[in-house]
């Protein structure tokens, strides 16, 4: 009920948990940052309170009084541990790996019981994806949760809001806490699938002389496409597999490529290009090519390898981001 | 997008057969004190429902349907309803919530219903305090709360030891118990019950009654239940002189007598007299009027009034454990007049019963000079008729003075003292029957007396010009050592019941010492009243504490307990050390004058660019970052360079 109304009136929820800008390092949930109101079963814990009272009172139990008694300081120690079962718990975010458009991005968050005590049952939510983790936190130890966010855009995608809830110890209160850690995660493009550039892509400065994709010697396996010739289909490998593949052969393993910006059609759009770009560092990679990229403003000289992709795709991931 | 469905909700959690077993356990403890008064089919019934369910969570079998459910329970109320023929009373509710317990854990899949379940358990406890509310039920109370807190917390961690969770369930009941206690001492109490409560609430409550018949009292002295009990301040009255004033009875049919018509009071009790005994009563319930005190009152307790005939009543039926305290004196100044309709009344016997007795009377009459030689006659009548006194006495027809007096000659006190009033009536003299009763029992470990159903006593009293009533104990003179010793050696052995034995004197000291202890119970728990709670505000300077500055103090202890146990919650939080936090405020405090140190940077490389950024701090900035490094870094921390740190960190201004 409350919840819903927070989330209808986000500047209400604004003002009313004093949201901070992202937190750098290890966020500690401190008590002022710990909210805490009881749960459903805490209401009905209320009314059974209630009965009771009402039934010692009448029947003048003195024993009833003592039980009725007993049960309203459990739910005043109950609120004390709930709101403690969070408090200084550090949050820290861990680092996330790039991944692709389209892909969830994997946010690691490290939740550390700074405290002599162990928390169990806190929940991690991303409030972004809905995506939510429970776990408990050993005393003075550490608990990872790894939270998946949808990264539908290139570029940065921030971690986002998290909430972390308990109920612990009796369930009668929900106390939380929301935490936005200063972590991110590096989007590229969504790779798009498409032929590299063909020998034409030969540059009249360089001594380069390898069309890319000859067929002279084997070097993989790619998903067919509908420009492939049928004849470098792998049959056998599609008479094990489920899909139809196409072989693949690379004139010169040292052959230099240029991924070029310049070179795309230019009815293409800026995503597209992009998109197009990422997919042929992609395939580039997976050719063993020597391969540099070029954009407007950007140059990646030529080399290879995991380090050397990972700029690339950076490179294109951040193209034009503020 | 649709929220995703929340794993901390109850109604999202399944039980495991860990919570199960659990939750069966501490329901079972709540049950337990019912067994012994329901049907034991129920309990049966109820365990093996209990038993059912746990074996189907073992394979997670689907549960019974609802039809299936639903006709078990009608089958078990149609067997409450063979065996009381009723449903509406309140043993039939209480058997009702017990099967229910069992029933509901037959559709208890989730984590909700298994709490719904739990705290049906609190009212499963709480109904056992309708019958008693004795130190081991109050045991047995504290062991079902811990085993549901436990099962609730198991809920709560499902992936913790039971140890563990155990050990949080203690720390839970610990950490209520100051609240607890702060809360029943001044949470507002209230004297009268909210609403009417059902007609069998009170049944089963022992004491005297309105009326008294051969046999009656007789009866009453079988139990072993306690009236009251009494608790002196300085010396205990003799054992003779301990005659608990209750029910006066004026009116007689020829069997049976009784209380009649009330007799307003005309005046105060009287308050001088030989001796003064000031003493606090702690009565049992016993659904009547009348609270009891030593012959004769000299006070009357609050919401009591004095009647006529020296009775003191409570302004409604005791029905619940009530504690008055009353002074008493012993041979109170005489009252020689006496408003004559009552004595009128005092005379008045059913015509044409008892004719020998009568007889006898008219005959003492008309040999004496006054009055008080009749008596003394009578009395005499009654030392030297070889009387017996059994708790056994032979049936009596319709002319039951006669056939006690001259045929059976064995009877109980209700017989003397019928007999004895009967007999002063028809020669002339006012009497009337006073029930209570004699004696009681004194604990020698804190010297409280207790009074049982056993002590229940009848005796007479007369009025002679000029003297007033007097008390006449006609079984006293028949059988001395009623009175002076107490029923055990006044009736013949094999009467008895076993603990009254001589021979079991161990048996009794361990009885007094329970007692002891119980009775403290009743005063500080069980009768715990408006009265107390005011007595326990004035110690601490709140005279005539009213409901407002109860709740008062209540609210403020309660403030000052949640303090406390706030505090204890930041206890063990593990806190930066002293040098991080001055760090800390350091790198605030530049940072609000917009030199922000990246995560990266070194203190060094920190400081340095603060310093020239702020060149008007540069000196300072440069030894803070320069203390900082060697207490973080070097071998020579000591806790006055970090005082230091702290106010070289608290003194720098950056302007």
């Amino acid at each position: 009920m409350i919840s819903g109304l927070l989330e209808r009136n986000p500047r209400f929820a604004q003002w009313l948990y004093g949201f901070k800008p992202p937190e750098r390092g290890t966020v500690v949930l401190v008590h002022r940052r710990v909210y805490i109101v009881p749960a459903r079963i805490g209401w009905l814990f209320g009314a059974t309170l209630g009965l009771l009272l009402i039934g010692s009172i009448n029947y003048a139990l003195g024993l009833g009084f003592a039980l009725t008694f007993l049960l309203a300081g459990l739910g005043l120690a109950a609120m004390v541990h709930t709101a403690r079962n969070l408090a200084r718990i550090g949050v820290t975010a861990g680092r996330a790996e790039p991944v692709f458009a389209g892909e969830p991005a994997q946010f690691r968050v490290l939740l550390e019981s700074r405290a002599g005590f162990d928390r169990p049952a806190i929940l991690a939510r991303h409030l972004g994806s809905g995506a939510q983790l429970v776990v408990d936190i050993p005393a003075h130890g550490v608990a990872e949760v790894v939270l998946e966010a949808p990264a539908a855009r290139r570029g940065w995608l921030p971690i986002g809001r998290l909430m972390l809830e308990t109920r612990y110890p009796l369930g009668l209160f929900r106390a939380w806490s929301y935490v936005e850690p200063d972590a991110r995660c590096l989007v590229y493009p969504r790779p798009e699938r498409s032929p590299l550039p063909t020998a034409a892509a030969h540059e009249a400065a360089g001594g380069q002389r390898s069309p890319v994709a000859g067929n002279e010697d084997f070097s993989g396996l790619r998903t067919y496409q509908l420009s492939d010739s049928p004849r470098h289909v792998a049959w056998k490998a599609v008479a094990r597999t489920d899909g139809m593949l196409t072989k693949q052969f690379s004139g010169e393993a040292a052959a230099e490529l240029w991924l070029d910006w310049e070179r795309l059609p230019p009815a293409l759009g800026l995503e597209q290009r992009l998109s197009r770009l990422a997919g042929w560092v992609l395939a580039a990679e997976r050719g063993g090519a020597r391969y540099g990229l070029r954009l407007p403003g950007v140059e990646i000289a030529p080399a290879r390898g995991d380090s050397h992709a990972a700029a690339c795709l950076q490179a294109l991931a951040l193209y034009r981001e503020s | 997008m649709t929220p995703a469905p929340h794993p901390l909700a109850p109604e999202m959690r399944l039980a495991t057969p860990r919570d199960l077993a659990w939750l069966i356990g501490a329901l079972a403890l709540a049950i337990l004190p019912h067994a012994q008064r329901a049907p034991w089919w129920l309990t049966l019934l109820t365990l093996c429902l209990f038993g059912w369910r746990f074996y189907l969570s073992l394979d997670r079998s689907p549960l019974p349907s609802r039809w299936l459910v639903l006709g078990v329970a009608a089958v078990a109320m149609l067997g409450v309803w063979i065996e009381y023929r009723h449903m509406l009373g309140r043993q039939q509710g209480i058997l009702l919530l017990v099967l229910f317990a069992g029933l509901k854990l037959l559709e208890t899949r989730t984590h909700r219903d298994a709490t719904a379940a739990a705290f049906l358990g609190y009212f499963l406890i709480v109904t056992n305090f309708l019958y008693t509310q004795s130190i081991p039920a109050a045991l047995l109370m504290c062991a079902a709360l811990f085993a549901i807190t436990a099962t609730l917390v198991g809920f709560s961690a499902p992936n913790r030891a039971a140890r563990s969770n155990m050990r949080t369930a203690a720390v839970l009941l610990g950490h209520a118990a100051p609240a607890a206690l702060v809360l029943f001492l001044l949470f507002p109490r209230v004297n009268t019950p909210l609403w009417g409560l059902p007609q069998d609430a009170y049944t089963g409550m022992t004491g005297l009654s309105e009326t008294m018949s051969p046999g009656n009292l007789s009866n009453l002295a079988l139990s072993d239940a306690i009236a009251f009990r009494a608790e002196f301040q300085g010396e205990l009255p003799p054992q003779a002189l301990r005659y608990w004033r209750g029910p006066v009875m004026w009116d007689f049919d020829g069997r049976t007598w009784r209380l009649g018509d009330y007799v307003p009071a005309r005046a105060d009790p009287p308050t001088a007299g030989r001796a003064a005994y000031r003493y606090d009563v702690v009565l049992e319930p016993h659904n009547r009027t009348w609270l009891f005190a030593l012959e004769s009152a000299a006070s009357v307790p609050p919401r009591a009034r004095y009647s006529g005939d020296g009775q003191i009543l409570a302004r409604f039926p005791v029905r619940a454990r009530l504690r008055y305290d009353v002074t008493s004196v012993i041979g109170p100044e005489a009252r020689s007049d006496e408003a004559p309709y009552l004595l009128r009344r005092a005379l008045r016997l059913p015509e044409s019963f008892n004719p020998k007795a009568a007889a006898l009377a008219a005959q003492w009459r008309s040999g004496a000079r006054d009055e008080g030689e009749v008596l003394s006659r009578a009395i005499a009548f009654f030392r030297q008729g070889r009387f017996v006194y059994t708790l056994e006495p032979p049936m009596l027809g319709s002319d039951s003075v006669d056939e006690f007096l001259f045929d059976t000659k064995a009877g109980f006190c209700e017989h003397f003292a019928s007999a004895f009033v009967f007999l002063m009536r028809a020669a002339g003299i006012p009497a009337r029957v006073v029930t209570g009763y004699q004696g009681g029992e004194v604990n020698p470990f804190d010297r409280i007396v207790t009074v049982r159903q056993s002590d229940a006593h009848a005796w007479a009293e007369v009025f002679l010009p000029g003297q007033g009533w007097l008390r006449v104990d006609p079984t006293a003179a028949a059988v001395p050592g009623r009175v002076e010793s107490g029923l055990a050696r006044a009736v013949p052995q094999g009467e008895q019941a076993l603990i009254r034995h001589p021979g079991l004197e161990w048996l009794r000291d361990l009885r007094n010492q329970w007692e002891a202890a119980a009775h403290k119970w009743n005063v500080w728990v069980l009768s715990y009243n408006p009265e107390r709670q005011r007595e326990l505000m004035s110690l601490i300077g709140i005279r005539d504490a009213d409901w407002r500055s109860l709740t008062a103090t209540l609210f403020t202890a309660l403030g000052m307990i949640t303090a406390a146990l706030l505090l204890w919650s930041l206890r063990r939080m593990a806190r930066p050390d002293p040098v991080q936090r001055a760090w800390r405020a350091f790198c605030a405090k530049l940072a609000a004058r917009g030199v922000e140190r990246s995560p990266h940077e070194g203190p060094r490389d920190y400081a340095e660019r603060a310093a020239r950024a702020l060149p008007g701090a540069r000196r300072a900035i440069l030894h803070i970052a320069a203390l900082y490094m060697s207490l973080r870094y070097g071998p020579h921390a000591s806790a006055r360079r970090a005082k230091q740190l702290r106010r070289l960190v608290r003194e720098l201004r950056l302007t």
